[in-house]
């Protein structure tokens, strides 16, 4: 039984059948990647997951709780985290802050009327927030306000954002999209880490088979809203299958 | 100090200082003399100055923090002055009883008109506050006559039941009082040619005023303030972060309603009258240009830009043909007509030509408004006096 169990989901956008009959599992303390050509159905999955969008059929269940009908944040709270294809982080804050809210999310829940009771006398959110800018390299980037950093460091800011709430799955949504080279590897490096030091379970839409290769555990191939195969990655290189799917698109 | 930091403690006491000692400061010129027509320093205008700084105040916790844009708040300021109005006519003329319910029924109110127009944002938001302020006004100038005045408006009558101060004696008029002392109760000072008038009622407005400002300074730097920040910043990673964004623009929507509400309950207990004009949409438009000219998202600049407008709308206004013609009668005749009619269409009916200038002004220069302004001459003068590299502008918040 995995932590997320996705049972006979169908999502139908007019006469197009986004997803038919998804079925998937990724076991705790795995990393389990979505791959797929464009138009595979992975984004769209990646929605029903985190309650963006409603599936006409079927059930989401973490760890044994269905997600389904459930709002963003509620879900966030049930212990899902989610990183975006581009960083959503708060531009007009500064970089301690940005870590602190989730921190204040964590130990609070989605609403609490904290507004007389200052920032500053937060000890603990505070420690917590520098630990965790410390681990991803941004202490000294702490006053900053997060607009003016790097593609690369917001990448590491949200992912610090994300790991400080302590999430059960981590959702990542083609985390090096658009990225150079070295950003790619470093990006790389950093979910390893995270990974080895935190034991987080992962599951990661992509679209660049190396980024795939060198991280994933598990990996389901999505082909027009169906799951063709789900297998380990050596067992999918050479799949004939996914060459199939992927054929003209790249050398798997 | 108090829980604020060295900045925000400093900001405090100047902004104490200031309204203390008001009566001065707005007085500079001696009586008599050709520039007394802009002294300020007389009780009622001074008492707008404050009173207007609460409702900007309040406002900016929305508008500043969120981000949301409400164009009804003259309703809760409207809701307040006639709450208060019925404190006057059921119970008695002391204010506090009255204010109190100012702010509760405002409360009341905002949370009603937020619960629904909080369910969209941007520009739908707005209308919608818009449409509830003109709905109430209307409401009030015509069915809710029972409750409102109408056209004539509320105020106290001999015929009142006053159950903790009885009836009014016949020809007795009806005076807000903090125990037993009058709002309008006021003591001259004269200095030489100078005088200065030390009122009440403005003082007693001046505390609550400062004490409203206090309030604000502490949500601005609490784990709220952030959060209506986060909201402002990006609602998407609010959510994915596991925070309910609707309960917090809910809850800022309401504490700005109560501040209005506390400034309609304060301009009745200056002025014992409530009319329905103050919820028209051009009162809610001054509102956010109160806040907007002196810095949205600031701390001081909501108070400035309501001084300034304040200033523009009983001072400016006040400059006609025969001020202009004593300032200008050494002129050669032609001269003087061709001078006074350059100026004439700025000053007197004209006041809104130079404010909508000014607003222009800063809208397009200075988006942080009148207190940005203040920054980028203050920092002039710091970089010629101070050869060594200026700290960064984000300080540490400890």
């Amino acid at each position: 039984m995995g932590m997320l169990e996705v049972k006979g989901i169908n999502k139908r956008f007019g006469g197009l059948q986004a997803l038919g009959d998804v079925n998937l599992s990724v076991a705790e303390n795995t990393t389990h990647a979505i791959i797929g050509p464009n138009g595979a159905g992975k984004s769209t999955l990646l929605n029903v997951l985190v309650g963006k969008l409603i599936p006409d059929s079927g059930s989401v269940m973490f760890n044994g709780q269905s997600v389904l009908g459930r709002k963003p944040h509620e879900i966030n709270q049930m212990g899902i985290s989610r990183v975006f294809q581009t960083p959503e982080i708060f531009s007009d804050l500064s970089v301690f802050e940005n870590v602190m809210i989730p921190c204040f999310a964590k130990r609070d829940g989605s609403f609490r009327m904290h507004a007389i009771e200052s920032i500053i006398s937060e000890k603990g959110i505070q420690q917590q927030a520098e630990e965790i800018l410390a681990d991803v390299n941004m202490l000294e980037k702490r006053h900053m306000i997060a607009s003016s950093l790097s593609r690369g460091d917001k990448r590491r800011l949200e992912m610090a954002m994300c790991l400080v709430q302590d999430p059960k799955l981590l959702l990542l949504d083609e985390p090096t999209a658009g990225m150079a080279r070295a950003d790619t590897e470093n990006t790389i490096n950093l979910l390893k880490e995270i990974r080895a030091q935190r034991g987080i379970t992962m599951a990661i839409i992509e679209h660049d088979m190396n980024v795939v290769f060198s991280l994933a555990e598990r990996i389901t191939v999505l082909a027009q809203g169906t799951p063709l195969v789900e297998d380990t990655p050596d067992n999918i290189k050479g799949h004939p299958k996914v060459r199939e799917a992927y054929l003209g698109e790249a050398q798997v | 100090m108090l829980g604020l930091n060295k900045k925000d403690a400093r900001l405090l006491l100047i902004v104490v200082a200031i309204t203390m000692l008001a009566p001065f400061i707005l007085n500079p010129f001696p009586a008599g003399s050709d520039l007394a027509q802009f002294n300020a320093g007389y009780p009622d205008l001074m008492q707008r100055f404050v009173i207007f700084g609460i409702l900007a105040i309040g406002f900016n916790i929305l508008f500043g923090l969120t981000g949301y844009l409400s164009f009804g708040h003259a309703a809760f300021l409207g809701v307040g002055s006639y709450a208060a109005v019925w404190m006057f006519k059921l119970l008695s003329m002391n204010i506090i009883p009255a204010i109190m319910l100012s702010v509760i029924i405002a409360g009341v109110f905002s949370l009603v008109i937020g619960y629904v127009s909080l369910r969209r944002s941007g520009i739908y938001f707005s209308i919608l506050t818009l449409a509830f302020a003109q709905m109430s006004y209307s409401l009030a100038y015509s069915v809710l006559t029972p409750l409102t005045g109408g056209e004539t408006g509320l105020q106290p009558k001999a015929t009142d039941a006053r159950i903790l101060d009885g009836a009014l004696e016949p020809g007795e008029a009806a005076t807000p009082s903090l125990f037993n002392i009058a709002m309008r109760d006021s003591f001259e000072l004269s200095l030489g040619n100078w005088e200065f008038v030390f009122n009440f009622g403005y003082y007693v407005a001046a505390v609550v005023m400062i004490f409203a400002f206090y309030m604000s300074i502490r949500i601005f730097r609490s784990p709220f303030g952030m959060m209506l920040r986060a909201i402002k910043s990006n609602q998407t990673r609010m959510s994915y972060t596991g925070l309910n964004a609707r309960p917090y623009t809910l809850a800022a929507f309401v504490i700005s309603g109560m501040y209005a509400g506390l400034a309609g309950g304060l301009l009745v207990a200056m002025d014992p009258q409530a009319g329905a004009e103050r919820m028209f949409w051009t009162a809610s438009g001054e509102i956010v240009i109160m806040t907007i000219l002196g810095g949205a998202g600031t701390l001081i600049g909501p108070v400035l830009g309501a001084g300034f407008i304040k200033y523009f709308e009983n001072i400016v206004s006040k400059i006609n043909e025969t001020v202009l013609h004593q300032w200008f009668y050494w002129l050669p005749d032609g001269l003087e007509d061709f001078v006074i009619a350059m100026i004439y269409p700025f000053v007197g009916k004209g006041w809104h030509l130079p404010l909508g200038l000014l607003f222009m002004l800063v809208v397009i220069f200075l988006p942080g408004g009148l207190v940005q302004g203040g920054q980028k001459i203050a920092g002039l003068f710091s970089r010629k006096t101070a050869d060594e590299p200026q700290p960064k502008a984000t300080e540490p918040a400890e």
